[in-house]
């Protein structure tokens, strides 16, 4: 599971989360709200669930399945970030899942999957922890996510050294999405897009909440040491509207696949 | 560390000790409750268990000897 091209650093990803427990509070209202239209979609089925894993929750899922009557167990890289779950937690790699086969009927990951080296490997996983007629359902951001971020710091970076390095995490496309549930052997697979702008008033409150959801940059790759002071603010004021603020697009893909029944 | 061994960990919650296996192999995993540890013969590691949360990560876990 940890052969093929490393492009994230786990470790880095783990510290991220570790440190972001503590400033959670920041955020805590727009992962609610996300991880509150993802379960939403258990409405578009009857099937109904009574055990479900919680795969990075950051505290906003479990409690929300729990409503609906569901046993839940969160699982986290980081402790801390998993004990925000409350109930039944798990400190696990979602590269390297700890679960029995069938163990749930229900499998969330609601923005949890996007720093995953092997997403095709984490998706058969999860697969086999399902139950035969068991529902994943996760969202992760796709392709152009941040995307206004990613251009504005590379013109910085270019103007200001001569040279860009990544700083935005790459994101997988709608149609990969789709196609890599298919390929980890799930039924009826279907990825749909909903495109979030969340737009703030202060340029800096954007990366700050980026960092206080534990979702600074993990790349193997990314540059260091620490960016040019500039670079930030630079960057930013490029990307001010007329009204001074500053916005981004969020562009969350929503999966859904089903663990086949028992042939 | 020595405060460890005079305060064990609670025990890891029976509902998790059903589903949990190695995440290595998926092998079973066997429960030792005085060392806090949820064993994996068949990858020769051993996860610790702190504060009754089993932490279920290769690099945290302790080779086994034999």
């Amino acid at each position: 599971m940890n052969s093929g091209i490393q492009i994230f650093d786990r470790t880095a990803v783990r510290q991220h989360r570790d440190r972001a427990a503590q400033k959670l509070p920041q955020v805590v209202d727009l992962l609610r709200e996300l991880a509150g239209r993802l379960i939403e979609r258990l409405e578009d089925t009857t099937r109904r669930f009574s055990s479900g894993l919680d795969i990075g929750g950051r505290g906003a899922v479990a409690p929300l399945l729990r409503a609906r009557g569901i046993d839940v167990i969160a699982c986290d890289l980081s402790r801390t970030m998993a004990a925000l779950s409350g109930g039944l937690i798990v400190v696990a790699d979602e590269e390297w899942l700890p679960f029995a086969p069938a163990s749930f009927d229900l499998v969330v990951a609601s923005l949890s999957l996007h720093w995953v080296n092997d997403l095709p490997g984490t998706l058969i996983q999860i697969r086999r922890a399902l139950r035969p007629g068991g529902l994943f359902l996760a969202s992760m951001p796709c392709l152009g996510t941040l995307g206004e971020l990613r251009k504005a710091l590379t013109e910085a970076e270019s103007g200001l050294t001569g040279g860009a390095g990544p700083r935005v995490s790459p994101f997988p496309d709608l149609s990969d999405c789709a196609a890599l549930l298919q390929r980890a052997g799930f039924a009826m697979p279907v990825a749909d897009v909903e495109e979030i702008r969340l737009r703030y008033a202060d340029p800096m409150a954007l990366v700050r909440e980026l960092r206080a959801a534990g979702e600074a940059n993990a790349l193997r790759m990314r540059p260091r040491p620490t960016p040019p002071r500039y670079l930030f603010p630079a960057a930013l004021s490029q990307m001010t509207e007329d009204d001074g603020r500053v916005g981004v697009t969020l562009n969350l893909a929503v999966l859904t696949g089903w663990s086949p029944e028992a042939a | 560390m020595a405060q460890q061994k005079i305060a064990p960990s609670p025990p890891v919650d029976p509902r998790l000790l059903e589903i949990l296996v190695c995440p290595v192999t998926k092998g079973p995993l066997e429960y030792d409750r005085q060392a806090s540890e949820l064993i994996s013969r068949s990858a020769g590691l051993a996860y610790p268990v702190r504060d009754g949360i089993p932490i279920m990560l290769p690099e945290e876990a302790r080779k086994l000897d034999e």
